[in-house]
């Protein structure tokens, strides 16, 4: 009996282990997973990196034909596309936060928390098809060729809206960036409303503040480091978002010169070209996926950086209540 | 008297209106939202529901000009994804289970934990670029092999945040009740912490294959497209976004038609799963 019962136990202590370094393993797999995309693009990009070095950011040619290559307009075009992504989307999901924990009678709630989600659920390359044959004649037609018609002659709106209204470029990869990550967003700044004390809220109710003050001088200060933190998570989002951008951008390896310009994302500049490309402008294109990998994970670590401190600093108001 | 004092009060005025101005805004931003939501679903409905028939899963894609349907590209959806989830679900399922039931607040389970969200946010045309470079570009050919792995590696960081989450809610005292009458430590993992957190990993899943349905970038560079129905998935293989991605930009009626019911199937078949999901998790 004892004989069997420690060979059991023996066998235990044998599984135990099995299974602790099988899932440790796994842990460390995805870990590997990260520094080998790293190092993968690295790799594939040395032909670029080395024949450019640093000057591939600020060149802005990208000519195929003499073969030479520069990063300027596909970065450029990435970071004023995510841009205005976020400075539509900001404000927006701020409203929509406002409104769900605020204002919203419960029963709403649910339901309209649900609906905004979905905005995340519609998979990208719909957004960019409904985009491109949908919204844009409708953009062009009604909001673009007036708008730039009535700025023809004012300063500098004439200069941000000029040239033809060709409905595609920028602004309107910008725009449906922003419906894009708007859920992001609104969710995160939901989750940090409601951690808002109810005492903090209820004090200033008390002293006769309105609901909007009470938002604005007491929940959103309370929240600012969760609040940055979701705008960095969506702007990660938009800066490596691929279908959509690719669609409406306009693909046109240009410097913009204005808001409605044609231009090029690094995303889409990848999806359109990489199949057909070789040699040094294969090469260029992992670069410019690296540098792509590089600015989104930098982002990220800030906005996780920035909700660290947030969830230190508020077990002080929390501990002392 | 008093309420009169207050109501001829200009600065409380002031304050009235502008949290009035500010309230309707809120409800302004809410409304464009949904406008957005409804706008594109009801296009969707409009332009793909009269080509939702049953030729539509019945025949392949034709050539320009003649009428078909999207059965190969359905076929190498399904089987990318399943391949997919059945490489990605295990790894972080146990990837996850370290983190919550073993690592915990170690630096090697905190510096994963942390780098599993740059791989979640990372964009998902990165990973096809790096299915490319490890694996196509090794063997010499797009695949449909190489098409899941690439989904396999969106699924992965879905699973392991879903699955390291719903553990840590699993309350210490039901493993140490199994500790105390002498189960080990595997068993306890296995039949009482899975066990109760068990549909949270499950609505995990059913996120990640969501993620993943309508994922295109990083099938362009792996998977690539196919006009055939081929079950090999040792070769390129047909899916339902990059078909829709070449159909939607073509010249061709039939094809952009095609592209419309596509794209209506894939966005109904989200969204359903995300809903199906929100219910299954609050049960």
């Amino acid at each position: 009996m004892k004989v069997m019962a420690t060979r059991r136990a023996a066998s235990n202590v044998g599984a135990d282990r099995l299974f602790r370094v099988l899932t440790r393993t796994s842990a460390v797999l995805v870990l590997l997973l990260l520094a080998g995309i790293i190092v993968s693009l690295a790799w594939g990009g040395r032909g670029a990196i080395t024949t450019y070095g640093p000057s591939f950011l600020w060149t802005s040619e990208w000519d195929p034909v003499r073969d030479h290559y520069g990063a300027l307009v596909p970065v450029a075009g990435t970071l004023i596309t995510s841009a205005i992504a976020v400075l539509i989307a900001v404000p927006v999901s701020f409203g929509i936060a406002l409104f769900l924990t605020e204002r919203a009678p419960g029963w709403l709630r649910r339901p309209l928390g649900t609906a905004i989600e979905m905005l995340a659920a519609i998979p990208s390359i719909i957004y960019g098809m409904w985009g491109l044959f949908v919204f844009v004649p409708l953009f062009q037609q009604h909001v673009q060729s007036p708008l730039v018609q009535w700025t023809r002659d004012v300063p500098v709106l004439g200069e941000l809206f000029a040239g033809p209204p060709l409905g595609i470029g920028l602004f309107t990869a910008g725009l449906i960036l922003s419906i894009m990550i708007i859920p992001f967003i609104t969710a995160v700044m939901r989750d940090v409303f409601e951690q808002v004390p109810p005492m903090l809220k209820e004090s200033a109710y008390g002293l006769g503040c309105t609901t909007w003050e009470v938002v604005w001088k007491i929940v959103l200060p309370f929240t600012r480091n969760g609040v940055i933190s979701g705008i960095m998570l969506g702007l990660g989002r938009a800066l490596g978002e691929t279908m959509a951008v690719t669609f409406v951008i306009g693909n046109a390896f240009s410097l913009p010169h204005s808001l409605f310009s044609p231009s090029n994302s690094i995303a889409s500049a990848l999806a359109n070209e990489f199949n057909e490309a070789g040699g040094l402008q294969k090469a260029a294109l992992l670069e410019l996926g690296l540098i792509l990998f590089v600015i989104t994970t930098l982002v990220l670590i800030l906005s996780k950086l920035v909700l660290r401190r947030l969830s230190r600093g508020q077990d002080l108001p929390a501990g002392g209540a | 008297m008093k309420v009169m004092a207050t109501d001829s009060n200009p600065v409380y005025r002031r304050r009235r209106r502008l949290n009035r101005l500010m309230l309707m805004l809120s409800a302004v931003a809410v409304a464009f939202g949904l406008f957005w939501l409804f706008w594109i679903i009801l296009t969707l409905l409009m332009k793909g529901a009269p080509a939702l028939t049953l030729t539509l899963f019945t025949e392949s894609t034709p050539p320009p000009g003649e009428a078909g349907g999207l059965l190969n590209a359905i076929v190498g959806s399904v089987l990318m994804s399943a391949a997919a989830v059945l490489m990605g679900t295990p790894l972080g399922v146990l990837a996850g289970t370290y983190l919550a039931e073993f690592g915990r607040d170690r630096w090697l389970a905190t510096s994963v934990r942390f780098l599993n969200d740059v791989l979640l946010s990372a964009p998902s045309i990165i990973i096809g670029l790096f299915i490319y470079s490890v694996y196509v570009a090794r063997v010499g050919h797009y695949s449909g092999w190489a098409g899941a792995f690439a989904l396999a590696i969106i699924v992965v960081p879905v699973v392991v945040r879903a699955t390291d989450n719903m553990l840590s809610l699993v309350p210490n005292s039901l493993r140490e009740a199994a500790a105390a009458l002498g189960c080990p430590q595997w068993r306890i993992v296995l039949f009482i912490s899975y066990r109760a957190a068990r549909s949270g990993m499950m609505t995990g899943v059913l996120l990640a294959i969501a993620r993943i349905a309508g994922e295109t970038a990083p099938l362009l560079f792996t998977a690539l497209n196919n006009q055939f129905l081929s079950f090999n998935m040792n070769a390129p293989i047909a899916n339902l976004p990059v078909i829709i991605f070449q159909y939607a930009a073509s010249p061709f009626r039939d094809w952009n038609d095609l592209a419309w019911a596509g794209a209506a199937l894939i966005t109904l078949l989200v969204l359903a799963i995300n809903l199906l999901a929100r219910i299954f998790f609050r049960k």
